[in-house]
């Protein structure tokens, strides 16, 4: 084998290199053929994987209805895991921003997280579309960026205070949930409708987050028209549980929010769920022509009914494509696409008809539900609808945001 | 008054599912002074399969309670080959000890949910046990008060073991003195695997038995080892009664105050095992400071 | 030239012009996480490696040091004046930790370090007047001393690198001071250092206050660079994690510490963008390490390049307590 460097080779050499050069790589000019990157913030390992794993499919789903083309365009999905804290939520909100250079993000999962990011995001001025409640986003502390087309906590707990004290005609109420924001904000909201209405929250139990076991909770629950729970995660399915072994469900009803009852737990609960009446801004059971299709894919996919986090994320990437159509598929500089999220409004949507208000919040309809047994399944049948619900209900929004924000002890129990 | 007949009767029960829960990780701290971190992990992979026998693999739905044996079992084979492949290469080195125990307790959690995915399970009451059991004014679930009895037997059963068999002697001899039990013939390294593997049985036995109260998710591992700590610590380490009346009587600090003292749910526990550690580390009935 | 001081000096070269040939901000920003976490974990070396005291609870004392940063910020304190004041709370705190965790040693020490951890992680829930619950507190700017906004990676990485030097610098001076060879005497031998007349109790009490020293250090750094803390920062999966940093690189080694941050980092942060299942994986590494290397990657890796693999395997000490060959 010889090193020689011979003449034949630097001639190869050259020739080769020379080829190479007249290469030609696509010119700039062709920005829209750049593919649309859409980067996700959930959560796949750990305790609120539950969750995360629903998002990422929700938002599959709507990719390969579209064929991972959004108004003509390439999208490119790129998925990030944040361990489901606020310092992983940091960190991957940075990979998708500043090494994969994604031009929205979609979720992220917990209030604490889109708490940790939102800073950050404004900063980089990324638009982001959160299933997070986390109100102060949309409420006090705007961040002009965030759209929300979930809900805020409180947002199905008004409508179910309403329902409540008006159809169900409940006087009293005793509310429990874990004691933190989520937990807070959804019980504020029922209760300060439910007061308007005439009723009365009797008392308000907090357990811990982690809490092995509600009897000593539940003990307390005695002499109400109702119980209304706020549960999140795999937290409701021991309640429940809890709450029929100790004889209560026969005696008080249970009415619950949209995370206590999510048509995707449904097939862990038994029948402790069956009477329960839940408030949510999605339902399964809804009969749009969007919704139909939505629900058939991911059974078709994942073997599973959608609940709040798939349709979340599948209705984020509705939103999307929305605005890039409106856009003509260039989304040109981020505030302007941050913008036309703003201004998306859809007739047809897995929950109806929506479209944000000036704090970023969607403005769409609320489902009362009721749990029943059909062929062998449970399933949340729709009851009521209320349209048009926004995160401030009836108030006027000034007014609503000159107020506390809802914490565990605002709105203050009625003496 | 019937508020505080159910916090007690449910003290009573829940000091049960403790005294269930942590039996494992008592056996294996007491005896073979290793702190098993893998607990939590072990707990909820038993729960996983009982729930997945229960609820029929290939065709067969078996019954509740062969379900939990062979949970137990399962988990108590593998308990068996951790011991031997692992943990056997570090007697008396904590540092080690904590870093496999945990780094597998990472495994074992993931795994779970690779397989069973995130969402709960949930495990029906046993039919034998379903209903209530009237109480005076109140009625109480009777497969919870089932849960003291089996946590009775359970109890008895260990202290038969240790305290009456000959196994149980050669295992107390070569906790005690692991040379000479050699020299005097006893197999210590065989008898050190059967202990864990009996420990981590236990723990998988609790997680299915508990499964139908506390149902089976990712997570059920954090939340259910920091508990195990807190029996242990409390009510002592070293002797089997001791540590089923310990559970009781957390069982009962647990439930009334939580009812009680809302305010300080979060440290209801913690801050007792703090108070004990700092005043009595051997605990309330044990017999060795750890 | 000794491998050693070879070693170092090409570190020390790579980290300084760190930001010149790491490929994006991104990285940049990872490397920063890297040295305040090796912060952390050097910080509970002291107690862990050179003192034998494993404490589970280190997460607190790194979580006040954060959540008094971002209260003082909260309410308008300018930046030197919370760190400083941050400073003195964390130190009072890691006085009172000590003073109720040094009642035991061994086993009794973790459970109340355990113990401890847990009741400041449900304070940091529940005293929400303070700690804003879990919806945290958020820290909107970075300081900027000398008139050098922090706000960009590479100012961020640098400070985290000039703190990471310092500490490194007076972990080694510690060590192989009177006090830190006292220490590990405690370790070894507590009964023999206490008949010789040295006062073991006071020996621990001063390394603990070390180690909150660098431990509230790495956990200012930490909430100016994610300017955001909440009570998950302290739960005990945190305190387990800079313990297994500690264990898995090396306990009472200098570097070892620091090997174990970035793997652990690298592995959430980097690796989790490629592999779904990294959890499984890290605790596989772990369990790895145990089995190839039980007295932590860097000892092993030294051992490792002095024997050749098949000598290492053999040769893997087989009594070995929270301690090794100091570096």
């Amino acid at each position: 084998m010889s090193r020689k460097i011979t003449r034949r080779k630097v001639l190869a050499g050259t020739a080769a290199g020379a080829a190479l050069a007249t290469f030609k790589f696509p010119a700039p000019a062709i920005a829209q053929a750049a593919p649309f990157k859409l980067g996700l913030l959930t959560v796949k390992t750990g305790p609120l994987a539950q969750g995360g794993i629903q998002m990422e499919q929700g938002i599959v789903t709507y990719l390969k209805e579209k064929n991972y083309k959004f108004a003509g365009r390439k999208v490119e999905f790129i998925s990030a895991d944040t361990g489901g804290n606020p310092a992983g939520a940091k960190t991957k909100a940075q990979e998708l921003i500043e090494r994969d250079n994604v031009d929205t993000i979609v979720g992220p999962l917990a209030a604490f997280e889109l708490l940790a990011i939102t800073d950050y995001v404004r900063q980089h001025e990324t638009p982001l579309l959160s299933l997070a409640a986390a109100e102060d986003v949309t409420q006090r502390h705007v961040n002009p960026f965030v759209v929300r087309p979930s809900a805020t906590s409180a947002q199905c707990m008004h409508p179910l205070g309403d329902y409540a004290a008006k159809e169900l005609k409940y006087k009293t109420a005793i509310t429990i949930s874990e004691d933190f924001a989520f937990g807070y904000e959804q019980i504020a909201g029922f209760q300060r409708v439910f007061h308007d209405d005439g009723g009365k929250v009797v008392k308000k139990l907090w357990p811990p987050l982690v809490t092995p076991d509600y009897t000593p909770y539940i003990a307390q629950i005695s002499d109400v028209d109702c119980c209304v729970n706020g549960f999140a995660g795999s937290n409701p399915v021991k309640f429940m549980k809890a709450y029929q072994a100790m004889g209560m469900k026969s005696k008080i009803p249970l009415l619950a929010g949209w995370t206590a009852m999510d048509d995707a737990l449904l097939h862990s609960l038994g029948d402790e769920a069956i009477g329960v009446k839940s408030a949510h801004w999605y339902s399964a059971d809804f009969e749009s022509e969007s919704n139909k299709r939505f629900v058939a894919d991911m059974q078709k996919s994942y073997n599973v009914l959608p609940g709040g986090y798939s349709a979340g994320m599948y209705i984020a990437g509705m939103c999307i494509d929305a605005a890039l159509e409106k856009s003509g598929g260039k989304a040109a500089s981020k505030k302007a696409f941050a913008e036309e999220l703003h201004k998306v409004s859809l007739k047809d949507s897995p929950r109806g008809p929506f479209h944000f208000d000036q704090y970023g919040n969607v403005v769409g309809t609320v489902f009362i539900r009721n749990c029943e047994r059909k062929n062998g399944k449970l399933v949340n049948t729709v009851i009521k609808t209320y349209p048009n619900v926004s995160q401030f209900w009836t108030y006027d929004p000034k007014k609503f945001l000159s107020q506390p924000v809802y914490s565990r002890d605002y709105p203050p129990l009625k003496p | 008054m019937s508020f505080y007949l159910v916090l007690t009767v449910n003290s009573i029960t829940f000091g049960g599912l403790l005294f269930l829960l942590s039996s494992g990780f008592s056996l294996i701290f007491g005896l073979m002074r290793i702190p098993n971190l893998t607990h939590g992990s072990l707990f909820m992979l038993g729960a996983y399969f009982g729930a997945t026998f229960v609820g029929g693999l290939l065709g067969f739905v078996f019954n509740f309670w062969i379900a939990a044996l062979l949970a137990a079992v399962l988990v108590a084979a593998f308990g068996a080959v951790l011991e031997r492949l692992l943990l056997r290469q570090l007697p008396g080195q904590p540092s080690a000890q904590v870093l496999v125990t945990l780094g597998l307790s990472f495994m074992v959690a993931d795994f779970c949910l690779m397989v069973w995915g995130g969402d709960p399970l949930s495990v029906q009451t046993p039919d034998s046990l379903v209903g209530f059991v009237r109480l005076g004014p109140l009625a109480f679930p009777l497969y919870r008060l089932a849960i003291i009895g089996i946590a009775a037997v359970v109890a008895i059963g260990l202290w038969l073991l240790l305290d009456r068999t000959r196994i149980g002697a050669m295992i107390r001899a070569g906790v005690d003195d692991p040379d000479m039990a050699r020299v005097v013939g006893i197999r210590v390294s065989q008898l050190f695997t059967t202990v864990f593997a009996l420990g981590a049985g236990l723990a998988a036995f609790a997680g299915i038995i508990g499964a139908p109260i506390l149902s089976v998710y990712p997570g059920l591992d954090q939340d259910m080892l920091p508990l195990a700590l807190v029996v242990v610590i409390i009510g002592g380490s070293g002797s089997l009664l001791g540590s089923f009346f310990g559970s009781i009587i957390i069982g009962f600090i647990y439930n009334f105050g939580q009812a009680l003292l809302p305010e300080l749910a979060y440290f209801v526990l913690f801050l007792p095992m703090l108070l004990v550690l700092l005043f009595k580390p051997q605990g309330l009935f044990g017999r060795f400071v750890p | 030239m000794s491998a050693r001081i070879v070693t170092l000096v090409v570190g020390a070269v790579l980290l300084i012009t760190l930001p010149f040939w790491m490929p994006g901000v991104y990285y940049l920003n990872v490397a920063s996480q890297i040295l305040f976490y090796a912060v952390f974990a050097i910080g509970l070396n002291i107690l862990a490696g050179y003192g034998g005291l494993v404490s589970l609870g280190h997460a607190a004392l790194f979580g006040i040091a954060a959540y008094a940063t971002g209260y003082l910020l909260q309410h308008g304190f300018g930046h030197p004046a919370a760190i400083l004041i941050a400073l003195v709370v964390a130190m009072a705190s890691t006085a009172l930790y000590a003073v109720l965790s040094l009642r035991a040693s061994g086993i009794g020490y973790i459970m109340i370090t355990l113990a401890l951890g847990e009741i400041v992680w449900g304070l940091a829930y529940r005293w929400i007047s303070v700690t804003g619950g879990d919806n945290g507190i958020s820290v909107h700017v970075r300081p900027e001393p000398f008139g050098i906004a922090l706000t960009s990676a590479s100012a961020f990485y640098y400070t985290c690198l000039i703190v990471f030097a310092l500490s490194t610098a007076m972990i080694a001076i510690f060590v192989r001071s009177p006090l830190g060879a006292a220490l590990k005497g405690t370790r070894d031998q507590p009964r023999r250092m206490n008949a010789l007349g040295y006062h073991v109790w006071a020996i621990r009490f001063w390394a603990s206050m070390l180690s909150g020293l660098l431990t509230a250090i790495a956990g200012i750094l930490f909430v100016y660079y994610n300017q955001f803390i909440s009570p998950q920062t302290l739960a005990l999966t945190a305190s387990a994690e800079v313990v297994l940093m500690v264990i898995a690189g090396g306990a009472s080694t200098l570097f070892g510490p620091v090997v174990g941050a970035a793997l652990v980092v690298i592995v959430k942060s980097v690796v989790s963008g490629y592999l779904t299942r990294w959890n499984f994986l890290l605790g596989a590494i772990f369990v790895a390490i145990v089995i190839l290397m039980p007295e932590g990657l860097v000892p092993g890796t030294v051992r490792l390049w002095k024997l050749g693999w098949r000598k290492t395997i053999a040769r893997r000490p087989k009594i070995f307590k929270a301690g090794g060959p100091p570096v």
